[in-house]
């Protein structure tokens, strides 16, 4: 274990080493964004699952696709309001507006048109988008509502018989863009580390990893050389230009690089995805865990690795 | 799915130390209109100002403390005791609260409720849950006529609310209803639902001749016998009703012996009635 100051601590403070991998004394700098969960159903796992891979297909990142989505969860027949499996899913986007039209496009194009789906809100949070109440103008003036207790469902005749929808989808805020890093000596390890990252952190409530597999290998900075591009690639951790940057943050056994970013409904649960993945992908062959911030400027939340992984308080952030 | 609290509540023991009890002093069978036995009333008042509230005794004007003997303050919680078959209005208008009626219950019992729960642990007369507004009514003998149905001369009848009963029920359940939910262990009479203008009514039983009858909307659904289903509904077609599935899981959460086969199984459903908007439907359990 050694001791060292970073750039964004105020006092000394000591180094995580998990398994022989160090922990970078930094934080992932998050954002504000809103989310919605759904229970989507059908009459069995695959179909449910279909709809629910096709509604979360292109959402990686709200860059250019709009939202970020992905499955939260598998629910057993017990769990969901008409008792069909079912799956949970989770959409991010930058604000409430843009969760209105998201979900009216993806249920609608994805999941309305999945045979023998069902949809319904899985939230339960108090600020509402009448997904359903749009969407059962599809009924063409043929679909009809019902009332149980407190939630109303709509009923639209469709070709395999009738596709139910929530009237209303809830949605909250939340947290996107939560991050680590993992630096290893080659890509076999940095791969297998980042695919047993990913399914610890699937086993945590509440969160998504939005990129392919849950792993992003095109990490990005803010910035470029080029006029009206905001986004490159992140050349600190690029390493066949390690000599050619100016500040390359990678050590000379550090060969290939992947990134997890962590979208969640609350702080805890970015953290203890964090705390889960951090740990689990602490194997050989990788070197060493970071994270990618902005200074601190840009998002209110920093989830600092060494306060998760238990390595001790820091100064500043959240 | 659904108010899980209202599945609690219903299953809890009211706990004597914190209840109004009202025992009737006389069984008699001169009628008692005992509008007065609210739990919205009662939550704010003394003992003494309990028994104060009114009542009729035939056409007399009486109050609660003559023809009760009662126990208990402050609560919304009330329990009512004796041969109770000729009180009437027992909860009329009732917001808040529950009403445990240990024995038969008269006429109008929850007439246009807007909260709070009653049960009833033998039978309810005629016009249990009329207009309805709100609220959970659940009868564990059997209910007389118009369960839940609008009365005379009102051009619409119970809106939200859920009326179980555990028994059988008479004719004109759930007449001119709007956003009700009715459920029947056992058999119903004739025109069940008739003029519904929305809502859901599910007979576990039988269910009489002209279910449906001038229905716009709404649904009737017969797991029982199959009925006889009116010449002004036509086939539309077999189905397995998703939504349906929703209904029957809640009324297995709140005990009612709702057969597995049929939350799976299909339902041939029958639309209309074509002499009024013909939006109702009529989902008979098809048996495989």
């Amino acid at each position: 274990m050694t001791v060292g100051i970073t750039p964004y601590e105020t006092r000394m403070v000591e180094l995580l080493d998990i398994n022989g991998v160090e922990i970078e004394n930094t934080f992932a700098e998050a954002f504000d964004m809103w989310a919605s969960r759904l229970i989507v159903t059908a009459v069995n796992d695959r179909w449910a699952m279909a709809a629910a891979l096709a509604a979360t297909g292109f959402a990686t990142s709200i860059i250019a696709c709009g939202c970020e989505g992905g499955i939260d969860g598998i629910l057993s027949p017990e769990l969901t309001p008409d008792g069909r499996p079912g799956v949970l899913v989770l959409f991010f986007t930058m604000s409430d507006k843009d969760m209105d039209k998201v979900l009216l496009n993806r249920v609608g194009q994805c999941i309305m048109t999945s045979p023998t789906s069902a949809c319904y809100d899985g939230l339960g949070a108090d600020i509402k988008v009448k997904t359903g109440g749009k969407l059962r103008f599809f009924g063409d003036g043929f679909q009809s509502s019902k009332l149980l207790e407190k939630r109303r469902l709509w009923r639209v005749p469709v070709m395999d018989g009738e596709f139910v929808i929530e009237e209303s989808f809830s949605m909250q805020k939340a947290i996107g863009g939560g991050n680590f890093l993992i630096l290893a000596e080659d890509e076999r390890a940095a791969l297998s580390a980042a695919e047993a990252a990913v399914e610890e952190m699937r086993a945590v409530p509440g969160v998504i990893m939005p990129f392919p597999g849950g792993v992003v290998r095109s990490g990005s900075k803010v910035g470029s050389k080029y006029k009206g591009q905001f986004a490159a690639t992140n050349t600190a951790y690029c390493p066949t230009i390690r000599c050619q940057v100016a500040a390359s943050a990678l050590p000379e056994s550090v060969n290939c690089v992947m990134e997890i970013v962590i979208d969640g409904l609350d702080e805890a649960a970015v953290r203890e995805a964090t705390r889960a993945g951090v740990q689990a992908a602490c194997r050989k062959g990788v070197v060493r865990i970071s994270a990618g911030n902005y200074g601190g400027k840009l998002g209110r939340f920093h989830f600092h690795l060494n306060e998760i992984m238990g390595g001790g308080q820091v100064d500043g952030g959240v | 799915m659904g108010c899980v609290s209202c599945a609690g509540l219903m299953m809890e023991p009211l706990d004597q130390r914190d209840t109004v009890t009202l025992r009737l002093k006389e069984p008699t069978t001169i009628p008692i209109e005992a509008d007065s036995i609210r739990p919205d009333l009662f939550v704010s008042r003394t003992l003494a100002e309990i028994k104060a509230l009114p009542a009729f005794y035939g056409r007399r004007k009486v109050t609660l403390g003559d023809l009760f003997e009662i126990v208990g303050d402050r609560s919304d919680r009330v329990v009512v005791e004796g041969d109770l078959r000729h009180v009437k209005k027992i909860g009329l208008r009732m917001s808040q609260g529950r009403i445990l009626v240990r024995g038969n219950a008269g006429l109008h019992l929850g007439a246009y409720m807007r909260g709070g729960e009653i049960v009833v642990e033998g039978d309810a007369a005629d016009w249990a849950g009329a207009q309805i507004q709100g609220g959970f009514i659940r009868i564990r003998g059997n209910a007389g006529h118009r369960v839940g149905a609008a009365y005379p001369g009102e051009k619409r009848g119970a809106n939200r609310g859920t009326i179980i009963v555990e028994g059988s029920a008479g004719r004109e359940v759930g007449a001119k209803a709007r956003r009700l939910l009715i459920a029947v262990q056992g058999d119903v009479g004739e025109f069940a639902g008739a003029y519904m203008l929305a809502g859901t009514i599910i007979v576990l039983g039988r269910v009489g001749k002209r279910a449906g009858a001038g229905s716009k909307r709404g649904t009737i659904v017969a797991l029982g016998e199959s009925p006889d289903i009116l010449p002004t509904y036509r086939y539309e077609c077999t189905i397995h009703p998703v939504f349906l599935r929703c209904y029957l899981r809640r009324l297995q959460e709140w005990g009612l012996p709702v057969p597995k086969a049929a939350l799976e199984g299909d339902f041939r459903r029958y639309s209309g009635d074509i002499t009024s908007l013909g939006k109702g439907e009529i989902l008979v359990y098809a048996e495989p």
